[in-house]
């Protein structure tokens, strides 16, 4: 078999025996795997609305893996994409608010403004990790809490005590009418291209910019790019700033696209967390992460139709995701069969 | 090449797998509709009348405020002779971003009141009645104003009004805790009628103010009231949903090492008399009711005849007995009871007023 096979059939194995071992589970807690993986289908492609959700759901995960992909590359984990994600949402949601501006500043202005709020939380760790070696994971989960309830907090000064920024004013919103008469009033929204460009970007500066080689050079080996003369104190921060941009645009996705406000939350949204994982099955690579962010977003989407089409509790339907999942993320013990398998008989 | 031919093999059983599976389930899927729609015409006596919640991401076994509401439903639906799934039913949420679209999963199966629960669902109520303008809807804890929306308030504060008079009465370290969910709109009416409910007893009374800042966080309540107890506390009112679990749980737990151990809880929502059982004892003084079910069966029933109040906002306080406190089963002596009636008939004739905020 060759590479390219291999490439091809891991994740269909991979994708298959996870279905088969949710079957197994849901089998045996005595409901329908059929009916259940059909709710499933119907969930993510079943008609136009799903359609159009479920590409609103892999939106704000294609920026959250970008951003985890993105620091990885520089040797740095960015377990901080939740707080990021929190800031840039306010961020968007506040200068959506409180600005009345003709739509082509307005809505790059809220854009920005989210990148920027994203980038300056990201920088605290960035600078602590450069200057006085403090691990990024711990500064990065602390920074998550910050954010959450200083968010929580500035969304209670903005509104008066209330838990509701309000809806932003429509120059400011992403929101697609035409999208919405496509898809029968689906949240999707233009922002998924502002994720795809984001997608390029990200490819661009770390394949074919000096910076990003230097970055890469930095995740390689610290020691010898800095032998070799390169910076990187300064570019362990630049990659925490421009990850933390991309969650910040996370959060602007949620802010001007899905939500149109900002509320006061008893937890975290989950999106930065799962952003870890689209990186990871992924393998940090650019195009990578839209595979992981759409298999995370239309199981995610399409998992809220089991319990709806077919009466599957929702407990049993976390379990059979988080099996597909593993099983997608288990693909290296997959390929490790198939090459193994493949050295025998070329031994023959 | 044995091997290349088993591992071919292999897979193509595990593709045919999928693809057959994949025809298996357009049979599967037409058939129970079919069967569905015999059924409908078998049993006549049920009526033609159908009604959903959407849940925040509490879900129905929170024990309190989603529990009660499904309560409501499952009733209305039993008495009626709907059946769960096609008469009524519940989604839950597993984030904020999916209300909407479980209340329009709702809507496309074409239920007749479709019902969010709690304050959360405030906007996605909104933007959903906006899109679908023949459905009717309703929303608990929150006011919507659209013409196909009914909201229900209810007056909490004059329930809390009441635990707070028994929990007054009640306290011998004269040490009282309060544990909140989320600092919102709603949770501060439980909060302000319970501490002018202990004012009105005694104002000397000490009363220790938390806030969990979460709903579901069972962990995080069991420390705060472990704290609570530990300072001197002996009875905690909790209006925190599923993170009031936890209280129960911390309360339990001392009853069990020391029988005599002065700790009670007071429940919130539903009759929470069953989360505080230990052994022959239990750690629930009473539980402040808010009667979101009947709340929720009255929609029903008004819609089912027609009447259904779109448009305008029904508030639940003592004097409608949306509120109220639930029996004590004995731990609080009929003097004390007799004193809280005597609070309770105040508050339902107007002749005090429980504040709704702090001020």
């Amino acid at each position: 078999m060759s590479n390219r096979v291999v490439n091809i059939l891991v994740p269909v194995i991979s994708v298959i025996l996870g279905l088969l071992v949710g079957a197994i589970v849901m089998l045996v807690s005595g409901y329908d795997p059929v009916l259940g993986y059909t709710a499933l289908w119907n969930g993510i492609f079943g008609d136009a609305y799903a359609i159009g959700e479920t590409i609103r759901q892999i939106t704000p995960y294609l920026l959250a893996g970008l951003s985890v992909a993105f620091a990885f590359r520089t040797g740095l984990f960015n377990i901080g994409v939740e707080g990021q994600l929190l800031v840039g949402w306010f961020a968007a949601s506040y200068v959506g608010i409180a600005f009345d501006l003709p739509m082509y500043i307005h809505l790059p202005f809220a854009i920005i403004a989210a990148a920027l709020a994203g980038a300056a939380w990201a920088f605290i760790p960035g600078l602590l990790k450069a200057k006085l070696q403090v691990h990024e994971v711990i500064v990065t989960i602390m920074m998550n809490y910050i954010a959450l309830h200083t968010t929580n907090a500035m969304i209670k000064v903005v509104s008066d005590g209330g838990d509701n920024t309000g809806t932003i004013n429509p120059s400011a919103s992403l929101k697609s009418a035409f999208f919405e008469s496509i898809t029968d009033y689906s949240r999707l929204h233009y922002g998924i291209f502002i994720a795809l460009a984001m997608v390029l970007l990200m490819w661009f500066i770390l394949e074919k910019t000096t910076t990003g080689y230097e970055l890469k050079a930095v995740g390689f080996n610290k020691h010898a790019s800095e032998y070799a003369g390169m910076n990187v104190n300064k570019n362990i921060i630049l990659s925490m700033v421009i990850a933390g941009a991309f969650a910040g645009l996370a959060g602007a996705m949620e802010a001007l696209g899905t939500f149109q406000y900002a509320n006061v939350k008893g937890g975290f949204t989950g999106i930065g967390f799962d952003g870890i994982a689209v990186a990871l099955l992924g393998a940090n690579t650019p195009l990578g992460v839209i595979f992981g962010a759409v298999l995370f977003g239309s199981l995610k989407y399409g998992a809220l139709n089991m319990p709806n089409e077919a009466g599957i509790p929702v407990e049993i339907v976390s379990i059979v995701i988080a099996i597909i999942i593993f099983f997608v993320a288990c693909g290296y013990v997959i390929r490790y069969f198939l090459e193994k398998a493949n050295k025998k008989k070329e031994a023959k | 090449m044995t091997k290349r031919k088993f591992g071919l093999g292999l897979s193509l059983v595990l593709a045919a797998g999928t693809i057959l599976g994949a025809c298996g389930s357009d049979e599967e899927t037409t058939t129970p509709k079919e069967s569905e729609g015999t059924g409908s015409e078998g049993t006549t006596e049920a009526v033609d009348f159908s009604l959903a919640m959407v849940t925040d991401v509490g879900g129905i076994d929170d024990k309190s405020f989603n529990t009660s509401a499904w309560q409501g439903i499952e009733a209305f639906g039993k008495e009626n002779g709907l059946e769960k799934g096609e008469g009524y039913d519940y989604l839950q949420s597993a984030s904020d971003a999916d209300y909407v679209t479980n209340l329009n999963n709702l809507v496309r199966r074409d239920f007749d009141v479709v019902y969010g629960v709690g304050f959360l669902m405030e906007q996605p109520i909104k933007t959903i009645a906006e899109q679908k303008p023949d459905s009717n809807f309703a929303i608990i804890d929150s006011i919507v104003d659209a013409p196909n929306v009914a909201s229900v308030m209810f007056k909490e504060q004059e329930g809390a009004f009441l635990a707070g008079v028994a929990a007054a009465l009640m306290s011998e370290s004269k040490q009282i805790g309060f544990v909140g969910g989320m600092e919102i709109p709603v949770i501060e009416r439980f909060h302000v009628g319970f501490i002018e409910g202990v004012k009105a007893v005694d104002p000397s009374i000490k009363v220790d103010v938390q806030y969990t800042g979460k709903f579901d966080d069972a962990a995080l309540g069991k420390t705060t009231a472990n704290r609570m107890y530990s300072s001197g506390v002996d009875i905690i009112f909790h209006a925190a949903g599923g993170t009031g679990n936890g209280v129960f749980a911390e309360a339990k737990e001392r009853k069990t090492k020391d029988a005599n151990a002065n700790v009670w809880v007071i429940g919130v929502d539903s009759d929470q008399y069953e989360e505080g059982a230990v052994g022959d004892t239990n750690v629930t003084l009473t539980s402040m009711l808010k009667k979101v079910g009947t709340a929720v069966q009255n929609i029903a029933n008004d819609a089912m005849a027609g009447n259904f109040p779109g448009g305008k906002t029904v508030t639940y306080g003592l004097a409608e007995e949306g509120v109220g406190l639930a029996d004590s089963r004995g731990a609080i002596p009929q003097d004390v009871l007799d004193q809280i009636d005597e609070y309770a008939k105040q508050i339902a004739s107007g002749e005090i007023t429980v504040p709704e905020t702090m001020e």
